[in-house]
């Protein structure tokens, strides 16, 4: 799932100064359950947009935003909504938006929401990063903890000098993924995975953009003799 | 072999002290510190952004260090720099005569006076003494050659003794070994049940071990230092004698002092490394009470 957060109205507005007739695009997976972008906050969004003076030409949730052939389908019956629009407000992710920007061409798109991370719905409104796509999932140890993603620094070997009390040093709020995955491999009598030295990663996997096909495969843009 | 390397190997109780470059291209104290220490101490050990603050740079000192006459350690962080750029400094600190570094991943960009700052860490601690070891042996992190001779340097990590669960540390710190290090600089200690627990479970690495000295400077300064030091915990009659010293900044000193006395007499270590932070000019009087 895709977190998005909702920029402060105030940014939105200062985003569309100069554009007085909008047309709303909405998601309808990963923005509908970050509650940024559905049915119910492109509604909210209209209204407010409408309250400081804006005209809302038209209004879509799209299903996905970012499946580009049918995007371009769906928005055919608004074609007219959309011609006569000066500009589109993305209530999707950053991907989403430049869905839109491909179908749109030439029409001025600007992001309702900020894009956040890739990311796991804890409960309702909850989310938390669990993986930073790094190209070559190295969860090999068997435990499913992720610290490339779930460790600020990226460790590898082990923790870095600075968890206290368990707690992470850049963020004080979250346990030390590392002395979890120390723990769990105790738990789970194999320390030993813990005693491999694990080579730096191989970041030539992770050019951007990336690139996969599914013929094709992971097709980086940047030559690399690493890969 | 480096002079520390030297020391160390000869079984001479060593003592190395801290030193943080300016904020800014103004050497004079810097300087002034070097030379007063210079015949007291054993080596300098430069500090590389400590805390993520932007300074001078760590080799930019160690050269200030060898332009007075003594030897410096170079600290290496991961975070401002990649593989590329790690290797390259490695290379040009050998060139001008750097020979003992320091692996270190380094305190978070959000924790010092930049925190805006994009975090690098493309290798932490290990990936650096990974990558000083391939070029030791003439190839780089990728395995390309080396032209001419490979650098010899002489290479350390830290380690924390306070952390609990020790054997996270014990386990990395065979990894550090594994990839290199083989001298090591602790984490800050107070308690003498702390040292000894550690060296007994250290005596079968075969590595040189300096423990750390922070000389406290009031119950204030106690208090700080069990803040940012996973784990540490300054004994209570260590709290005491400060609380009641008239001058606590000398108290502190002789605290620091009996417990090198001790680290030496009952062989804990092969010596210490004295972390003043910013009293550096405290340092001799502190050995004057060895
Ligand atoms: S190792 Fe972590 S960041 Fe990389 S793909 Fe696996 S879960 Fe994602
Ligand atoms: S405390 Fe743990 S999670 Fe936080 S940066 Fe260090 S190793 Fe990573």
């Amino acid at each position: 799932m895709i977190i998005t957060k909702q920029k402060p109205f105030e940014e939105i507005a200062e985003e569309l100064s100069g554009y007085d007739r909008v047309f709303l695009v909405g998601c309808s997976l990963c923005a509908t359950a970050c509650k940024t972008g559905g049915e119910e906050e492109v509604k909210a969004m209209k209204e407010k947009l409408e309250a400081v003076g804006k005209t809302v030409t038209g209004t879509v949730v799209l299903d996905p935003v970012c499946n580009l052939q049918k995007s371009r389908r769906d928005l055919r019956k608004f074609s007219q909504e959309i011609s006569q629009s000066d500009a589109v407000l993305c209530m999707a992710c950053g991907n989403g938006l430049q869905t839109l920007a491909e179908i749109l061409e030439d029409l001025p798109i600007f992001p309702a929401n900020d894009t956040l991370f890739l990311g796991e719905i804890k409960r309702f409104g909850v989310f938390e990063e669990r993986c930073i796509q790094c190209g070559k999932c190295l969860l090999t140890s068997g435990v499913g903890l992720c610290p490339i993603s779930r460790c600020p620094k990226g460790m590898v070997n082990g923790p870095c000098g600075g968890a206290k009390d368990g707690f992470c040093e850049a963020n004080p709020e979250m346990k030390c993924i590392w002395l979890e995955i120390y723990e769990k491999l105790k738990k789970m009598g194999r320390l030993d995975e813990f005693r491999k030295i694990i080579p730096p990663l191989d970041h030539s996997l992770r050019v951007k953009p990336g690139k996969y096909s599914f013929r094709r495969g992971v097709v980086n843009d940047v030559p690399s003799k690493a890969s | 072999m480096t002079y520390l390397q030297k020391l160390l190997n000869e079984g001479k109780f060593v003592i190395t002290a801290e030193v943080g470059p300016p904020k800014g291209v103004d050497l004079t104290r810097f300087r002034e510190i070097v030379r007063l220490l210079k015949g007291e101490i054993d080596v300098f050990n430069v500090t590389d952004g400590q805390g993520a603050s932007m300074r001078l740079s760590s080799l930019a000192g160690c050269l200030a260090i060898l332009s007075e006459g003594a030897e410096p350690v170079m600290q290496m962080t991961g975070r401002d720099r990649n593989r590329i750029a790690i290797q390259s400094e490695l290379l040009g600190a050998y060139t001008l005569g750097v020979r003992n570094i320091l692996a270190i991943t380094g305190d978070y960009p959000t924790l010092g006076d930049n925190p805006q700052a994009k975090p690098v860490y493309d290798l932490d601690s290990v990936g650096i003494l990974l990558a000083a070891s391939s070029l030791m042996r003439g190839k780089d992190l990728s395995g390309n050659e080396l032209r001419g001779e490979p650098p010899r340097f002489y290479l350390g990590a830290t380690v924390n003794p306070n952390f609990s669960p020790l054997e996270v540390e014990l386990i990395k710190m065979e990894k550090k070994i594994e990839s290199g290090a083989r001298f090591f600089q602790t984490q800050a200690v107070y308690d003498l049940k702390v040292a000894e627990d550690f060296s007994k479970a250290v005596s079968d690495f075969n590595v040189k071990i300096l423990f750390g000295i922070i000389p406290l400077r009031s119950l204030k300064s106690a208090k700080f230092v069990s803040e940012v030091i996973p784990g540490v915990k300054v004994p209570r009659e260590i709290l005491y004698r400060l609380e009641i010293a008239p001058d606590p900044k000398l108290e502190g000193l002789r605290i620091s002092a009996e417990f090198i006395k001790k680290i030496r007499e009952y062989g804990l270590a092969h010596g210490v490394h004295i972390m003043a932070i910013g009293a550096e000019k405290s340092i001799p009087v502190l050995l004057d009470m060895l």
